[in-house]
């Protein structure tokens, strides 16, 4: 499991690592059941406070998206993917209207972004 | 007892000393069981003080302490870490001595891991302690405080004197020791930095009073750097502003995010900042 923690970029780190586990999970890159690493080997291994990984414990809890199991730790708890795919199906809709918008403003047709859209897939 | 059941490792409430010329002034501290606190303030802000009250090694005027979960005994300092500016060994005795008085000293000791940190620190075996230098002195001091199986050290200024690496290093080593949730370190320091990177809490002392004590990361995360005219400053809310610096073109100021408009631009703050910033702003 591989979490980056960027110091400079004012999101609270708790935030960052809340948001960086629920994208492990939601892509399914961890999987229902996979144990996580404590709250205090986290902390101790990323150099981070342990007040802080365990809030971002508890709100990943909080959520549903992980479990605890006492004296064992915790885990990914089942995830009800269509759910989560409505959730991301819907903000995708909600970047669509956005660019639609800006698109607009630019004086472009849906030809230009779809050629837009073509070329940034190439680059990757 | 099970000391790692203790939800607090210290417990400091309205301690006050009163010498001429400087109060403790009713200092309440706690520190949780398993976390680390750093204590930051000027010279004679009552750092020492506080430490040797917590230790017993001066009386204090009111007010109370409990370690571990006790009042300050002889035998509760087997469980107790120190490393203080005074490094207590007598000058004519080596690591081979220190060795030998120690085991005696501490029904936990654990000599190899005493071992193991003389030679992580290239401490050398037959010099005289008289000769060590500082940063020597300094070291042995830690190896010491880690190898009797210490629930709780309390550090005064443990790393002065020593040079970047070995400052890199030794945080590294009280890293790892709270990797044990029933571990806890209170420590106090002039290098901000090394405890901004260590530390879970924080806590400001400056003239005798406690100006903060809260959550490093919660300091962080709420207070930023603006930049702005005395007269946008002016239109902020007092409370905002946790001190300032008029320069010749513009004023900086540290302030809480939480309490300006979402539109200013602001920039991170290092816990140094923060100290230097509020304690001008006492003054």
């Amino acid at each position: 499991m591989n979490i980056f923690i960027d110091n400079r970029s004012g999101a609270p780190i708790y935030d960052q690592i809340y948001n960086q586990i629920k994208d492990l999970i939601i892509s399914g890159e961890l999987r229902e059941n996979d144990p996580l690493p404590s709250i205090r080997s986290l902390a101790k291994d990323m150099r981070i406070s342990v007040v802080t990984t365990k809030r971002a414990y508890d709100e990943l809890e909080r959520e549903g998206l992980i479990y605890t199991l006492p004296a064992k730790g915790c885990f990914v708890a089942p995830q009800n993917t269509e759910i989560l795919r409505e959730q991301n199906l819907k903000k995708i809709e909600e970047h669509m209207v956005e660019i639609k918008k800006l698109a607009a403003s630019c004086k472009l047709t849906k030809e230009d972004i779809i050629v837009m859209f073509d070329i940034l897939d190439e680059q990757e | 007892m099970n000391r790692s059941d203790l939800m607090n490792a210290l417990e400091i409430k309205d301690l006050t000393k009163e010498y001429k010329g400087f109060k403790l002034d009713n200092l309440s501290l706690t520190l949780p069981t398993g976390c680390i606190m750093g204590l930051i303030g000027e010279n004679g802000a009552g750092k020492s003080t506080t430490i040797n009250s917590i230790l017993g090694l001066k009386k204090y005027d009111h007010g109370t302490i409990k370690v571990l979960g006790q009042d300050m005994n002889a035998e509760l300092k087997q469980d107790i870490g120190v490393v203080l500016d005074e490094v207590g060994i007598p000058q004519a005795l080596n690591i081979k001595n220190v060795r030998s008085v120690m085991k005696n000293i501490y029904s936990n000791w654990d000599d190899k891991a005493f071992g193991d940190y003389v030679k992580k620190f290239s401490l050398p075996d037959n010099k005289k302690f008289s000769d060590f230098s500082k940063g020597m002195k300094m070291k042995l001091a830690i190896a010491i405080a880690l190898s009797h199986n210490a629930k709780l050290l309390i550090l005064d200024e443990p790393t002065s004197g020593l040079d970047p690496l070995v400052r890199d290093e030794i945080i590294d080593i009280l890293n790892d020791f709270t990797r044990d949730e029933g571990h806890s370190i209170l420590i106090s320091s002039h290098i901000v930095s090394d405890l901004e990177k260590l530390c879970d809490y924080i806590a400001f002392l400056h003239k005798g009073k406690l100006m903060l004590c809260e959550e490093k990361d919660v300091l962080l995360e709420r207070y930023r750097f603006i930049n702005a005219t005395e007269e946008q400053l002016s239109e902020l809310d007092p409370d905002a502003i946790k001190g300032k610096k008029t320069g010749k073109f513009s004023t900086e100021a540290i302030v809480d995010q939480e309490l300006i408009p979402a539109n200013f631009r602001t920039a991170p703050i290092t816990i140094e900042d923060l100290f230097v910033f509020m304690a001008k702003e006492e003054n």
